[in-house]
């Protein structure tokens, strides 16, 4: 686990005068699985397709156990791709795609084909071997793609948003796999995706990437309750992102409060980021609370209602599994363990609160949920 | 299924129907009459009979239409390849190369190289000054194939191009990541993907290599008897009107079983297929 497979050094690249990556920085440990995790556009597929040898970078190195493997072509490098849309060849049935890189290598064929068995019997695709594969459901194609890439025994996997196309339940499915097959196969991965939760549970490590830079490296527990900036705090979950000053060590002032808080080791008067999450916030009477607000919009979520509360003009979301009515003054009241201190960074104010959260309507095509009880209107 | 059409639509069928009816069925319909029927009009298959005389002549022509067509499909798919990948400046540039001649008549591009072949022609002479001694190219086979191949060349290499630039990166890139060098690629993933181009451009070569008879005349100086050939000079005297006709239809047959087996190659793929 502690040795370095993969570095990636001061990588910068470019498309069209417009910067893609700007001096990145990574390592990836053997048998890891990696998350590069950011919005579209920040980066991260063009960091697997310089690893995968299909991007050459402008500047820095990539290393492979050590060397230098920059002008090394795709097909000779230890390292298998996933591709987005699956890329199976059309022309070949599930056997053929899948013994592909077996045949290259000239391994004999009783050997490709007792391989193929076997892979087939580890994605659960046993009895497709003669299908093509325009004739198989995404799920299926996705398993013949991990399948067709898994078969080199490569080092590494790198899998670009191999779960994108299909749907929310199959996904979830298709996440337990491919942990269980990356378990079992002892291969490191390094996985693309642009959905956080995704990222949350299949990870060891996750790379938070925006504008071309890495914001963040770390395990998933890090990055959710210690995110570096506002970016890393807004992109992974719900986070009230508040401007504050920290009076000394543990006492921070933020919403015109002081608050006791955890955190410390910035200058005296600092100006800072404040992250507090929708769970971490406790609803208590307005005489008891810490912060009074009143509440502005309740929207039942099933296992707890998601309140958006207004204090003095900041909106705040709380997650809570008391109902509280529309409109109602309520107070809150923070734990200090539940205050988190960032440093101001180039994201500071672009993530502010919730006034122009707009709520996924999950509940809009289905005609027996009333809406009139959810007053979301803003 | 059936869907009631207005007057309008029907009517902007018409032109066609009649264009159809006057000068696709009509001839068809002739070539069928004169086929079966003798200088008195009287049904016969004698004109069939007739034809295992020209079998020799069948046989040089699809001979001669292969080696053109095979010529063809080996100079144009690597320069189709070669296009596609290009620059898209650099493509636009080598599609005009590749169409300009198409923009001039058949038969002026048949006799310019009929001046360059000749035997006092732009070749020899060139030859000649050089010290070498003039070699004779007009009358040969060979002068026949190289007029097919300049002719119907652009046949072959644009329904290839467009196979080609319609096919995915990304199934390059998964055979590179599979370990497939660019010769390995291009025989085990791209060429085998644009099997229907090749389809097409070989039908769009061998079919009027097939049928020609002005290169072969122009070209071959009379030494080699196409079928094309030998229809035209059956039609050139009503008497013989009959056997022309027969020697049509089973061209006809040949190139439509032809472009059936051609079909069958690229079935499978589910691509659409022009022809």
């Amino acid at each position: 686990m502690n040795n370095k497979l993969i570095e990636l050094r001061s990588i910068s690249k470019s498309f069209d005068g417009e910067q893609i990556l700007c001096a990145i920085d990574l390592d990836i440990h053997d048998k890891e699985f990696v998350t590069l995790l950011g919005p579209s556009g920040c980066g991260k597929t063009t960091t697997l397709r310089i690893i995968g040898g299909f991007e050459t970078p402008d500047m820095g190195d990539v290393l492979f156990d050590g060397v230098r493997i920059n002008d090394i072509p795709p097909h000779k490098r230890q390292v298998n791709t996933v591709f987005q849309k699956y890329a199976l060849f059309p022309h070949l049935n599930v056997y053929d795609n899948v013994a592909f890189g077996l045949r290259l290598q000239k391994v004999p064929e009783d050997e490709i084909r007792e391989r193929v068995r076997e892979m087939l019997v580890m994605t659960g695709l046993k009895g497709f071997e003669a299908r093509k594969p325009t004739t198989l459901s995404g799920g299926q194609q996705q398993r013949v793609a991990i399948a067709r890439a898994l078969i080199n025994r490569p080092r590494v996997l790198l899998l670009d948003e191999p779960l994108g196309a299909l749907d929310l339940k199959l996904r979830k499915d298709m996440q337990n796999e491919l942990k269980r097959i990356q378990k079992a196969t002892g291969i490191t991965f390094v996985y693309v995706t642009h959905d956080q939760e995704e990222a949350l549970s299949m990870s060891d490590t996750v790379v938070v990437m925006a504008d071309g830079k890495i914001q963040q490296i770390g395990t998933p527990t890090d990055i959710y309750n210690e995110p570096v900036n506002a970016f890393v705090a807004d992109f992974i979950g719900e986070s009230n992102i508040l401007d504050g000053v920290m009076l000394s060590d543990k006492k921070a002032r933020f919403a015109g409060q002081v608050f006791d808080c955890l955190d410390g080791g910035f200058a005296e008067n600092e100006p800072v980021d404040i992250v507090i999450r929708p769970e971490d916030v406790d609803v208590v009477a307005p005489e008891k609370g810490m912060l009074v607000g009143d509440v502005s919009s309740v929207t039942f979520k099933g296992d707890y209602y998601e309140i958006i509360v207004d204090i003095k003009g900041f909106k705040w979301m709380i997650e809570t599994s008391d109902y509280v009515a529309p409109a109602a003054r309520i107070g809150l009241y923070i734990e200090p363990d539940a205050i988190h201190v960032m440093k101001k960074s180039e994201y500071s104010g672009k993530f502010g609160d919730y006034s122009t959260f707009s709520e996924e309507m999950e509940h809009l095509s289905d005609p027996t949920i009333g809406t009139e009880e959810e007053d979301d209107a803003e | 299924m059936k869907q009631k059409r207005s007057l309008l639509e029907k009517a902007a069928a018409v032109p066609h129907m009649v264009w159809v009816a006057l000068f696709i069925l009509g001839p068809l319909v002739f070539v069928l009459y004169f086929a079966f029927t003798d200088t008195r009009g009287k049904f016969t298959f004698t004109n069939i009979e007739l034809l295992s005389s020209y079998s020799h002549i069948f046989l040089l022509s699809i001979c001669f239409a292969l080696v053109a067509t095979a010529i063809c499909l080996l100079l144009g798919y690597p320069l189709a390849f070669v296009m596609a990948r290009a620059k898209p400046s650099r493509q636009k540039l080598l599609m005009i190369m590749l169409m300009l001649p198409m923009w001039i008549s058949l038969l002026i591009r048949t006799y310019s190289l009929m001046t360059l072949l000749d035997n006092g022609g732009l070749v020899n002479s060139l030859l000649v000054k050089m010290g070498f001694s003039p070699v004779t190219m007009i009358g040969t086979g060979g002068a026949v194939i190289l007029g097919m191949v300049y002719d119907f060349l652009p046949y072959m290499v644009l329904p290839i191009y467009t196979s080609i630039t319609k096919l995915d990166r990304k199934y390059m890139e998964a055979a590179a990541d599979l370990g497939c060098n660019s010769i390995q690629t291009l025989f085990r993933v791209t060429l085998p993907l644009t099997v229907p181009g090749i389809v097409s451009g070989i039908t769009m070569v061998f079919v009027p290599s097939i049928s020609t008879f002005y290169i072969s005349q122009k070209l071959g100086g009379g030494n080699f008897d196409l079928i094309g050939d030998t229809i035209e000079r059956q039609f050139k005297y009503p008497s013989t009107y009959h056997v022309g006709a027969a020697i049509s239809l089973v061209m006809m047959i040949l190139i439509l079983i032809s472009i059936a087996v051609m079909n069958r190659f690229s079935d499978g793929d589910g691509e659409e297929m022009i022809v």
